[in-house]
């Protein structure tokens, strides 16, 4: 029986040991294949800082996967190749985020203060250095606060009514128009609302009809992510809820919606995020003003949004400042949103204890 | 307290397809009555049709009636609701709510229906993990996840939650299928101590457990794949396991499949 098993002679030879390359000598050749491309850099017609990473990368990969191909055999050489691949892809992914962030605060840094935060632009002029953008932040605030009160409750109903009641025609088509509303450009919601709400109705520019046009774009990303977690809830504890003789909408506002809540407001906080820097619509919509206005119902509003879209545009240096410093303070608004809503779910769920 | 379950023709359906055809039986109060039979027979379906669960799948229907103490609970004016209060199960695969604590979990079915007396849910939550033999191994720590408890504690923590509600009887789809042996024999000793109150009917695929736990055992089967299931007989363990009066019942307790 044994000796039929290993009767082929490549299966009898080959043990359990494998020819294995010590960490150092990879770790030699890849700084080998860096010095090899520094010396060509150096005395060829190469040059520049990014063709160098490019070409350096690439010679490390070949002559690592060369080197494993040679001694340890085919498998480990796709291994590695394979490896190379994934991290390279994972720097590349992760590089426009850091030089995003990086440059954003490298820029902004410069005007950011609690002077910046506290003063609005009333009475500043484009070639003064000072001014801020409260204005702006109370309209951002404001705008995406009524916008997120409108479209957040709708798009969990929505998104509740679809996954536990919505298995008929009516429910298809609902996540049908909600796939197609996904796809709205942020222009053409706050043409719709500039022709309906601002127009039409002769309700004049206010930061209330730029929440409309920021609702439009918000539902559809909550309605999504909400029936996603929704459908991750196992139908085990929806089943074990029934069997209590609790109700079924009973079971849905304790059992399905409270064991989905991480997962729901992780999705409404990234929708809130997403219509937070939308500046299309609230061009459209708000109007712009240097001023503090507080009041969302009447009346042109500020937004960071066009404030930085703004700024950026001018010929003053001190507008890009501002606007530099107006952009990490919006990036600072999400950030500070996000870990607030993940702190306050995760205190209420049990997992973390 | 316990009551008498009654089924009168009762068919089950999935859709179209019919998946337990016109079983009529009696469960009588204060006993255990287990049903046995190879997989696909219909007994989980025919089960979860005795306490309104079969229609909580999409499609899925009746045709007959269950009597409960004489009562269709299939009637247009019963509330399924209250019969699943009445009728209490357990599942296959422990269940406990994860967003919920070990006291909460048993709490649960009493706070979903209206409880809120801090002292009532104290009480019954202690004679619930007592009478589901756990209080002992987890009075220390009624705070922590329900989920963080052993396969088998969890299993025991599913019966506490079903018998906190004070059901007349107690429904259990394969409860022990995915325990190993010392769990399997709390499980057993606990439906032995419970049958004194409740109604109790299991489903599992082990016949010596049937042989050990049953008073009753109800012998399903089904005449070929794709054919629904339906019961062969149904008589006192002792007599199906030592003289059964039907062939089939015979080979299969005898381990002849068919």
């Amino acid at each position: 029986m044994t000796a039929d098993l290993y009767s082929h002679s490549s299966l009898r030879s080959r043990g359990l040991t494998s020819r294995t390359l010590p960490r150092t000598a990879l770790a030699g050749v890849a700084v080998a294949a860096v010095a090899i491309a520094s010396l060509l850099f150096a005395v060829t017609p190469l040059q520049g800082v990014a063709d160098f990473i490019v070409f350096a990368t690439a010679l490390v990969v070949v002559a690592v996967t060369g080197l494993t191909l040679a001694v340890e055999g085919r498998r480990r050489a796709v291994d590695r190749l394979a490896t190379s691949g994934a991290l390279l892809a994972l720097v590349l992914t992760l590089l426009p985020l850091g030089f995003t962030l990086g440059y954003t605060v490298y820029r902004g840094a410069k005007r950011f203060s609690a002077d910046f935060l506290n003063h609005s632009m009333a009475g500043v002029g484009p070639l003064a250095p000072n001014g801020g953008v409260y204005h702006a932040i109370v309209g951002t605030l404001e705008q995406v606060l009524l916008a997120s009160l409108i479209a957040v409750p709708l798009g969990l109903l929505v998104a509740i009514y679809v996954t536990e009641y919505g298995r008929n025609v009516f429910g298809t088509a609902i996540r049908f128009l909600v796939d197609v509303m996904t796809g709205i450009p942020s222009i053409v919601a706050g043409l719709f609302v500039l022709a309906f709400w601002v127009l039409a109705l002769h309700k004049g520019f206010s930061g209330f009809a730029g929440s409309l046009a920021l609702s439009i774009l918000e539902l559809p990303i909550v309605v999504r992510s909400a029936e996603e977690m929704i459908r991750l809830v196992p139908s085990s504890l929806r089943e074990a809820s029934y069997a209590l003789g609790v109700p079924k909408w009973k079971t849905i506002l304790r059992i399905v919606l409270p064991t989905a809540a991480t997962g729901i407001t992780t999705g409404v906080m990234l929708a809130i995020a997403r219509v937070t820097g939308e500046t299309a619509p609230v061009l459209l919509v708000v109007g712009n003003n240097n001023f503090i206005h507080t009041n969302p119902f009447n009346g042109p509003q500020a937004s960071l949004p066009l404030f930085v879209f703004q700024g950026a545009g001018s010929s003053s240096k001190f507008d890009v400042d501002r606007a530099w410093a107006a952009a990490l303070t919006l990036i600072l608004i999400v950030v500070v949103l996000y870990v607030a809503a993940r702190l306050l779910t995760r205190r209420n769920s049990l997992a973390g204890r | 307290m316990a009551k008498r379950i009654e089924t009168v023709g009762l068919s089950c359906f999935y859709g179209k397809t019919k998946a337990v055809d016109d079983v009529s039986i009696a469960i009588e109060p204060k006993s255990v009555t287990a049903f046995i039979g190879p997989s696909g027979c219909g007994k989980s379906t025919f089960l979860r049709a005795l306490n309104r669960m079969h229609e909580v799948i999409p499609g899925a229907r009746i045709e007959g009636q269950v009597l409960l103490d004489d009562e269709d609970i299939y009637a247009p004016e019963i509330d399924a609701a209250a019969v699943r209060r009445t009728i209490g199960m357990v599942f296959q695969r422990p269940n406990p709510f994860p967003t919920m604590s070990i006291y909460d979990n048993v709490a649960a079915g009493l706070r979903l229906n209206g409880v809120r007396r801090r002292s009532d849910l104290d009480s019954a939550v202690e004679r619930s993990l007592r009478g589901a033999n756990l209080w002992e191994e987890v009075r220390s720590r009624l705070n922590k996840p329900g989920a963080g408890l052993s396969g088998g504690q969890q299993q025991r923590l599913c019966i506490a939650r079903a018998i906190a509600v004070e059901p007349q009887v107690l429904l259990m789809d394969e409860p022990c299928s995915s325990l190993d042996p010392i769990s399997t024999l709390a499980i057993e000793d606990l439906i032995f101590e419970l049958k004194d109150r409740y109604t109790i009917v299991i489903v599992t695929h082990n016949m010596q457990q049937a042989a050990r736990v049953s008073d009753i055992t109800a012998f399903f089967t089904l005449r070929g794949p794709g054919e629904p299931g339906y019961l062969v007989e149904s008589d006192t363990t002792q007599k199906i396991f030592t003289n059964p009066s039907e062939k089939r019942t015979e080979d299969y307790i005898t381990g002849r499949f068919g």
